[in-house]
C-alpha cells in the first residue's frame, strides 16, 4: 500500500497571524532553525503562494526542485542541508514572477503540497501561512486534517 | 488558408475565454480610482491610503474623496478613521458610507463585529467586494481611494477586472523581503494593464527621540533602487515615527491631526 507523504511526520505546526508583515516568516524561519539546532529532523512548508519569503530568507531562492518516486523532493537548506523546504518560489520560472491566481489554482496546488511532497520522517513540520484567513488557510487545514496537525502559533505586534 | 484557419481559431479561443470574465464598469458618480497595494502585507498600504485620501481632501476642498476598504479579511480603515457601526440603506437598496473629515468610507468592519473572522474562500471574497464597489452610495466623487490587501489574488484581480483604475500606487518598506513582494504587486498590475503611479517607500528610517541618531531599521533606499530598476517614480518617502502609528491607532491620522510634522 502506498504510504501517505506526510505519515512520517510527527507533529505538524501552523504559523498564522491575519494581520500582514508581523513577522510569519521570519518566526517560521528561526523556529525551524532552532528546533534543528535542539536536533530535531525539521521540515518547512511555505504556502505563501503570493509572496513566498523562505526561499530568500535561507538563500535558496536560486534552486529547483526534483521529481521522485513519490513525488516532489524538498530543497534541503540549513548548515548542514538537513531542513527539508518546499515553497511555490522554486517552482516559478524567475524569482521575481508574480503569481496572480484566483482561489481554485490556489487550493489545488496546496494540496499536492500537502500529498504529493517526499518529506520523509520529521519530527516538526513547520507551515508558514500568509496574511489573511483565506483560500490558502483553509485549504491548508482541510488537507492536514488526517494528519498529526499539533497546532498553531500565533504571531503579532503590539500595534 | 491554414493560417486563417489558426487565427480565426485564435480568435474564436479569445472570444468564448473572455466571455467568463467580467465586464470593466466604471462606478456611477466616481471620476477616478487610486488604489494603494503592496503585495507585501503590513507595509502601512491601509496607513497610506487613509493619509492620501485626507492629503487629497486638505489640499483641494472642493474635491469629494471617497475610500474603500477592500481588505476584507483585516480590514483597518475604520479603526483609523474612527468610524464605528452599520451602513443605513438608501430607498434603492444601496448602503449609505460612512463619513468623517469629509471622506466618505465603506468597508467590511462596518458589515460585521469587529472581533469576527472573516473565513471565506475566493468566491464569496469576489461577491463581497462587487457589493462594496457597487452597492454603495458613493455619489459624486471626484477621487476613490481603494485600501488593499496584501498579496496578489482574488480582491486585486476583482477590483482591477471590474472597474477602470486610473492608477496604482504601490508601497514597500526597505527591506529585500518586502521588495521581492512590492516588485510581484508591480507585475500583477502590469499583467492587467492598471498603471502604476509610482512607489511609496515606508518606514525608511528611524529617529531615536533622544539623540535624534538615525537607523535605517528596514534598510535603506531599497525602494528607490526598485524604482529605478522598474522604471518608476518614488511618490514619496516615509520615515518609520511613532506619532504615524500612535494616530492611527487613536483614529485620528497624522494628515489630520499633526499636518506640520516631518511625517
Amino acid at each position: 500500500a502506498e504510504r501517505a507523504n506526510l505519515a512520517g511526520v510527527r507533529h505538524i505546526l501552523l504559523v498564522l497571524s491575519g494581520k500582514g508583515g508581523v513577522g510569519k516568516s521570519t518566526i517560521s524561519t528561526e523556529l525551524a532553525l532552532a528546533l534543528r539546532s535542539a536536533g530535531k529532523r525539521v521540515g518547512i512548508l511555505d504556502v505563501d503562494l503570493c509572496g513566498p519569503s523562505i526561499p530568500r530568507m535561507l538563500r535558496v531562492q536560486d534552486s529547483a526542485v526534483h521529481q521522485c518516486d513519490s513525488g516532489w523532493v524538498p530543497v534541503f537548506v540549513g548548515q548542514d542541508k538537513a531542513i527539508a523546504l518546499m515553497s511555490i518560489g522554486f517552482l516559478l520560472e524567475r524569482p521575481d514572477d508574480a503569481v496572480v491566481w484566483r482561489g481554485p489554482k490556489k487550493n489545488a496546488l496546496i494540496k499536492q503540497f500537502v500529498t504529493d511532497v517526499a518529506w520523509g520522517d520529521l519530527d516538526f513540520l513547520i507551515v508558514d501561512t500568509p496574511p489573511g484567513t483565506s483560500d490558502e488557510h483553509i485549504s491548508t487545514v482541510e488537507a492536514l486534517r488526517p494528519f498529526q496537525l499539533l497546532g498553531a502559533v500565533l504571531v503579532t505586534t503590539p500595534q | 488558408s491554414s493560417s486563417s484557419g489558426d487565427e480565426a481559431l485564435r480568435d474564436k479561443r479569445a472570444r468564448i475565454l473572455s466571455r467568463g470574465l467580467p465586464k470593466q464598469k466604471p462606478i456611477e458618480g466616481v471620476k477616478q480610482v487610486v488604489v494603494v497595494a503592496s503585495g507585501k502585507g503590513g507595509v502601512g498600504k491601509s496607513t497610506t491610503a487613509v493619509n492620501i485620501a485626507l492629503a487629497l481632501a486638505a489640499n483641494d476642498s472642493t474635491k469629494e474623496v471617497g475610500l474603500l476598504d477592500a481588505d476584507i479579511y483585516g480590514p483597518s480603515i475604520p479603526k483609523m478613521m474612527n468610524l464605528k457601526g452599520n451602513p443605513e440603506l438608501t430607498p434603492k437598496n444601496l448602503m449609505r458610507p460612512l463619513k468623517n473629515y469629509g471622506i466618505a468610507c465603506m468597508s467590511m468592519g462596518f458589515l460585521i463585529e469587529e472581533t469576527a473572522p472573516v473565513v471565506w474562500r475566493g468566491l464569496m471574497v469576489m461577491s463581497a467586494v462587487e457589493k462594496l464597489l457597487r452597492q454603495v452610495d458613493w455619489g459624486q466623487l471626484d477621487y476613490l481611494v481603494i485600501d488593499m490587501p496584501p498579496g496578489t489574488g482574488d480582491v486585486q484581480l476583482s477590483v482591477s477586472q471590474n472597474i477602470p483604475i486610473a492608477g496604482a500606487v504601490i508601497v514597500s518598506t526597505p527591506q529585500d523581503v518586502a521588495l521581492l513582494d512590492a516588485r510581484k504587486g508591480a507585475e500583477m498590475f502590469r499583467k492587467v494593464h492598471v498603471p502604476v503611479l509610482g512607489l511609496v517607500q515606508n518606514m525608511s528610517v528611524f529617529q531615536c527621540p533622544k539623540c535624534k541618531h538615525e537607523t535605517h531599521i528596514f534598510g535603506a533606499d531599497g525602494v528607490r533602487d526598485l524604482a529605478r530598476a522598474l522604471g518608476l517614480d518614488i511618490l514619496g518617502d516615509i520615515p518609520l515615527h511613532v506619532n504615524i502609528r500612535e494616530t492611527c491607532d487613536s483614529g485620528q491620522p497624522v494628515v489630520i491631526s499633526q499636518p506640520q510634522s516631518d511625517a
